[in-house]
């Protein structure tokens, strides 16, 4: 790890990647599985992952589990596709929340069957890639629970909610609902990949919410090409929380490209 | 022809915004993309949409629509009807589905 304690406020900072897909979204690489995801963010340098398929948890676990041994932050969650088709991530990095966060996701996504062919597999794996499970289920389809329900029940969980690629031309915040209110419900806001500087401070998002990246991968080599930079006492959820709020010295840095 | 005289003829539930229903109306727009009917709606449109969130009434706002038709028996978000309210932009209802209630606007406006 590269990262450097700063010795005046004792806040470490530390490199996040926090939307990746595994080998479980129908559109993930069968290669996105546990260990290659650890592998990779390892020799990336990623000290903080948020593991988020589409409407999903069922992968999490065993890539918290290695993260652990590997020394790499894992939170777990999703990205949900709401009834307004809009994409938002959810975090957690407690398992009882993210379970029970399963078990909402289950009660409220529309049963269409997985066409393999068309949309891809949906698989999740060990840490040695034997198959634990398929979901038959297509996990892209919307959840019936709105933008606002699923804020409430991801914080009801004690999750983090974030609007996923808000400005992207299809399944963003901005495509569905043409522009980012300055009282939205969210925690911060992930804009799209590549997305100029420029574009950042011109469209003021920051004033509304902090502003993150993510790389959205969904091959390995994707993975770490969004990189959020948080200020912070240690890689908890918790305290990405204070960092999102500001508080007592810890941040959201700054979004950069590797 | 008039929000009001929309609402008797297609039979429409009024949620909110009855202060607009005298508000004429030129023509309509189809789109579930807010992005898409702030580029593409015209002032004085009736726009037919299954969104419900407050956004909607926003975008109502700023393309200066006649009134908004929610489809398939759906309900506004109370904030939404709030803001309905406040912008006396008519905020309609149907249980018909889109293809249907935007047919019948159809062959109405073009007499």
């Amino acid at each position: 790890m590269n990262y450097s304690k700063n010795k005046e406020d004792g806040l470490t900072i530390f490199r996040a990647d926090l939307h990746v897909h595994t080998c479980l979204s129908p559109c993930g690489s069968l290669d996105m599985s546990p260990v290659r995801i650890i592998e990779e963010a390892r020799q990336k340098h990623i000290d903080i992952l948020g593991i988020t398929d589409h409407n999903s948890t069922r992968q999490c676990k065993e890539i918290m589990d290695l993260g652990h041994k590997a020394g790499i932050a894992v939170w777990g969650g999703a990205e949900i596709n709401t009834r307004e088709e809009v994409h938002c991530l959810a975090l957690f990095d407690d398992l009882k929340a993210l379970d029970a966060f399963q078990q909402w996701l289950d009660r409220w996504l529309p049963v269409v069957k997985n066409k393999p062919d068309y949309f891809g597999h949906q698989v999740w794996v060990d840490e040695k890639e034997n198959i634990l499970g398929v979901e038959d289920r297509l996990l892209i389809v919307a959840l019936d629970r709105s933008m606002e329900q699923t804020y409430e029940e991801v914080h009801r969980l004690g999750g983090v909610f974030i609007p996923a690629h808000i400005n992207r031309k299809s399944n963003s915040l901005i495509s569905q609902l043409g522009f980012v209110a300055t009282d939205i419900k969210a925690d911060a806001l992930e804009i799209s990949p590549e997305t100029k500087k420029e574009v950042i401070k011109q469209m003021r998002w920051a004033e509304i919410k902090p502003v993150i990246a993510g790389s959205d991968a969904h091959y390995p080599e994707q993975l770490g090409t969004g990189i959020t930079l948080l200020k912070m006492n240690n890689s908890s959820l918790n305290e990405f929380k204070k960092a999102l709020n500001g508080v007592r010295g810890r941040t959201v840095l700054a979004i950069i490209d590797i | 022809m008039t929000v009001s005289e929309i609402v008797d003829k297609l039979n429409l539930a009024v949620w909110g915004g009855e202060d607009g229903l005298h508000r004429p109306v030129t023509g309509g727009y189809v789109s579930d993309l807010l992005s898409d009917v702030m580029g593409n709606a015209s002032d004085g449109d009736v726009w037919i949409t299954l969104q419900t969130h407050k956004n909607v009434m926003a975008v109502a706002s700023l393309k200066e629509v006649a009134a908004v038709i929610l489809v398939k028996g759906l309900a506004p978000d109370d904030d939404t009807l709030e803001q309905s309210n406040k912008e006396n932009i008519p905020l309609l209802g149907t249980k018909m589905e889109t293809f249907e209630v935007a047919g019948k606007l159809y062959e109405l406006l073009k007499k």
